[in-house]
């Protein structure tokens, strides 16, 4: 189950290679409260290459979503380097930022985020209206990967009239849309029973099969078992880093 | 593309929560409809000064005998104005159109058995063009008639009903005023009473005729002089000036012995009343569309707040702060402007209603409509914009984590 820990030799000034997706340089994030400063991540190096399916564990507090959210640009890192799909991002500004999360990143939340007054498809579509893409396109790669992650039926209905798995699928269809380099999803299943805990992973393995780069935060064992590779965090420091043989 | 999604989740948003935005937007509506009826009824108001001003004349000057003055000391007998001055003002003014001199006196008139006192005015043939008056029946005298002395008179409109007799068929008839028999030969149209006097209830006689035949003298009460434009007034007025000092041999330096008036410097004066006047209804109104505006802004920061969640989903999509602003300024704006519609329909009506109900003069002026539209629309950008902003800058984590 154990593989090799993935070589990390960058220094500053150097530019990632190509099939590098995501690279961290020493990346931390602190949070002053007070005079008291909470490092809630150390330095993190790390690189994430095209069409690997990582996930990230640990126990609460360790610094998963804090990764996660500067992964994902919605937060600027305090010190170090980040590198998506070979942009230095993390000295972009707030407008680029907000391109940057709609055309390179897809996010799937815990609790779905959908917009609850729109139709699923309209909420599919959101990420397409502020790319600007015309009507017509719009609706048809919207169609298309609705009917993707199985829910060509549940076009029309609102998140509300929908179950918490087909939810997610909404949520996983809307990430999707703009075929993004990278998809993030922090503790996507931690909503859901087990039984569609289990039907939203194979979700994911089948979108990492077909060339997705894919991470993941979870709990759980059993949830991370799908993804071929672990990133271990404890108190904002990589603990442990290794692929792995899926198990079914 | 975006724009058609803002404009969908604004409408969506007022529609959703219908009472509030109907409560809302009742602010705007009546602060607007206040104003358009306000300035409905002050430009009503305005609208009735300038008629009444259009009917006097707008190029109209009154010449008066004033008094005459001996080293600084008025005298007690009142210069007379005479048919001479008029010829020389016809002569020699500046700028004139028409000069019609008017010589009248009260006096018996008797027709068949009825006998009544009215005035009997000696003028000229262009009288009734000059003061706007038209002809109802028959014609006006001529300038010939004038220079024959002719007895020929044109009675006023309310004449016939003073009277008592009808009007058209007065034509051709004889009517004795101071017992000399005259043919009258028209009848003037209605012009209505103008405030203190009425000046239908008088009877026109060629001025010769009047001056020689009935009243025996060439004392006018006035000349009225019509100016070429309105705006050449000032060097009328001058010329009239010169040519009568001339006339009347006044000494440089020495007072004028008589007046020159503007007949419409009063009413000018009650125009710039009502003007202070429609000012000040619609500064009143603007205050109630100015709290309408803050009710719009405290509605606004409500829907932020409630809507955080969805403005954290929409900027980890990809929305810019741009677009989240655009997002919350086009629902103010909407608001408003909705309410802005149905304020100015509302305050239409309650125009036409005061109008049919009091009696009261009210004009909604298309310029009024749309700035009050204009301005809803200014009200709800400037009310909307604070909340906007603030939605724009939310920090996207923390307002994802917003329960
Ligand atoms: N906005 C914040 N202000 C201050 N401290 C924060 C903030 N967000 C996170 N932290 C701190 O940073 C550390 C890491 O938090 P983080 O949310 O990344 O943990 P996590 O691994 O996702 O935990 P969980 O499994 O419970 O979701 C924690 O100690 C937390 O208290
Ligand atoms: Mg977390």
């Amino acid at each position: 189950m154990t593989g090799q820990p993935q070589a990390v030799d960058f220094r500053t000034g150097d530019i990632p290679t190509p099939d590098v997706i995501i690279l961290t340089h020493k990346l931390s994030r602190d949070y002053h409260l007070g005079s008291e400063v909470v490092r809630a991540l150390r330095d993190v190096s790390l690189q994430i290459r095209r069409n690997e399916f990582t996930a990230i564990m640990g126990p609460s507090g360790s610094g998963k979503s804090t990764l996660m959210n500067l992964l994902g640009c919605l937060d600027t890192p305090t010190g170090g380097e980040y590198w998506l799909n070979s942009q230095k991002v993390s000295e972009l500004d707030d407008d680029e930022l907000a391109r940057i999360r709609n055309k390179e990143i897809g996010f799937v939340f815990q609790t779905f985020n959908l917009l609850p007054r729109a139709t699923s498809l309209h909420n599919v579509e959101l990420p397409l209206i502020y790319a600007g893409v015309k009507a017509k396109a719009r609706h048809e790669r919207a169609v298309a990967v609705m009917e993707r992650v199985g829910l060509g039926d549940r076009m029309q209905h609102k998140p509300t009239e929908l179950s918490g798995g087909q939810r997610q699928r909404v949520a996983i269809a809307r990430a999707l849309v703009n075929n993004p380099s990278i998809l993030l999803a922090d503790e996507p299943t931690g909503n859901l029973d087990s039984h569609t805990s289990q039907e939203i992973m194979e979700v994911f393995e089948g979108l990492h099969e077909a060339g997705q780069t894919i991470v993941v935060i979870t709990h759980e064992r059993d949830i991370a078992a799908h993804a071929t590779r672990q990133i271990h965090l404890l108190d904002g420091l990589v603990e442990q880093d290794f692929t792995t043989e899926k198990t079914a | 593309m975006l724009s058609g999604e803002i404009l969908q989740v604004a409408f969506q948003s007022i529609v959703a929560n219908k009472l509030r935005s109907f409560l809302t937007m009742l602010g705007i509506v009546i602060g607007v409809g206040a104003v358009i009826t306000m300035v409905a009824l002050g430009t009503g108001a305005q609208r009735a000064v300038e008629e009444q001003i259009q009917r006097l004349g707008t190029d109209l000057l009154s010449v008066y005998a004033g008094q005459s003055f001996r080293r600084g000391v008025a005298s007690q007998d009142r210069v007379s104005l005479t048919t001479d001055d008029a010829d020389a003002l016809r002569r020699d003014g500046y700028a004139l159109k028409a000069v019609v001199p008017e010589l009248s006196r009260n006096q018996q008139v008797k027709y068949g058995n009825r006998n009544i006192n009215v005035n009997v005015l000696a003028t000229t043939a262009d009288y009734p063009e000059v003061n706007n008056y038209d002809i109802e029946a028959g014609s006006m005298f001529t300038y010939g008639d004038d220079d024959s002395r002719r007895r020929v008179a044109v009675l006023g409109y309310g004449v016939p009903d003073m009277l008592e007799t009808n009007g058209a068929a007065m034509i051709g008839q004889q009517i004795s005023i101071r017992g000399i028999p005259f043919e009258i030969i028209g009848i003037l149209a209605e012009k209505g009473a103008q405030g203190f006097s009425n000046p239908d209830e008088q009877i026109l006689v060629p001025l010769k005729t009047g001056q020689f035949r009935v009243f025996g003298t060439d004392r006018l009460r006035s000349i009225n002089v019509q100016v070429l434009h309105p705006d050449s007034m000032n060097v009328a007025m001058i010329g009239i000036e010169r040519v009568l000092r001339r006339e009347h041999g006044i000494q440089p330096g020495a007072p004028n012995d008589f007046q020159i008036r503007n007949r419409t410097e009063f009413l000018s004066t009650a125009q710039e009343t009502t003007q202070t006047f429609t000012f000040l209804l619609a500064g009143i109104a603007a205050v109630s569309l100015l709290v309408g505006g803050i009710g719009i802004m405290n509605i606004m920061l409500v829907s932020v707040t409630e809507r955080t969640r969805e403005i954290g989903v929409r900027k980890a999509l990809g929305a810019t702060r741009s677009n989240i602003m655009l997002q919350f300024l086009v629902e103010a704006v909407t608001l408003c402007m909705l309410g802005g519609i149905v304020g100015i329909l509302a305050g239409a009506g309650g125009a036409v209603a005061l109008a049919k109900l009091q009696g009261w003069a009210t004009v909604v002026s298309p310029q009024a409509v749309v700035v009050a539209f204009v301005f809803s629309a200014v009200i709800g950008i400037f009310f909307g914009l604070w909340p906007a902003r603030r939605a724009s800058l939310l920090d996207p984590i923390e307002a994802l984590r917003h329960e």
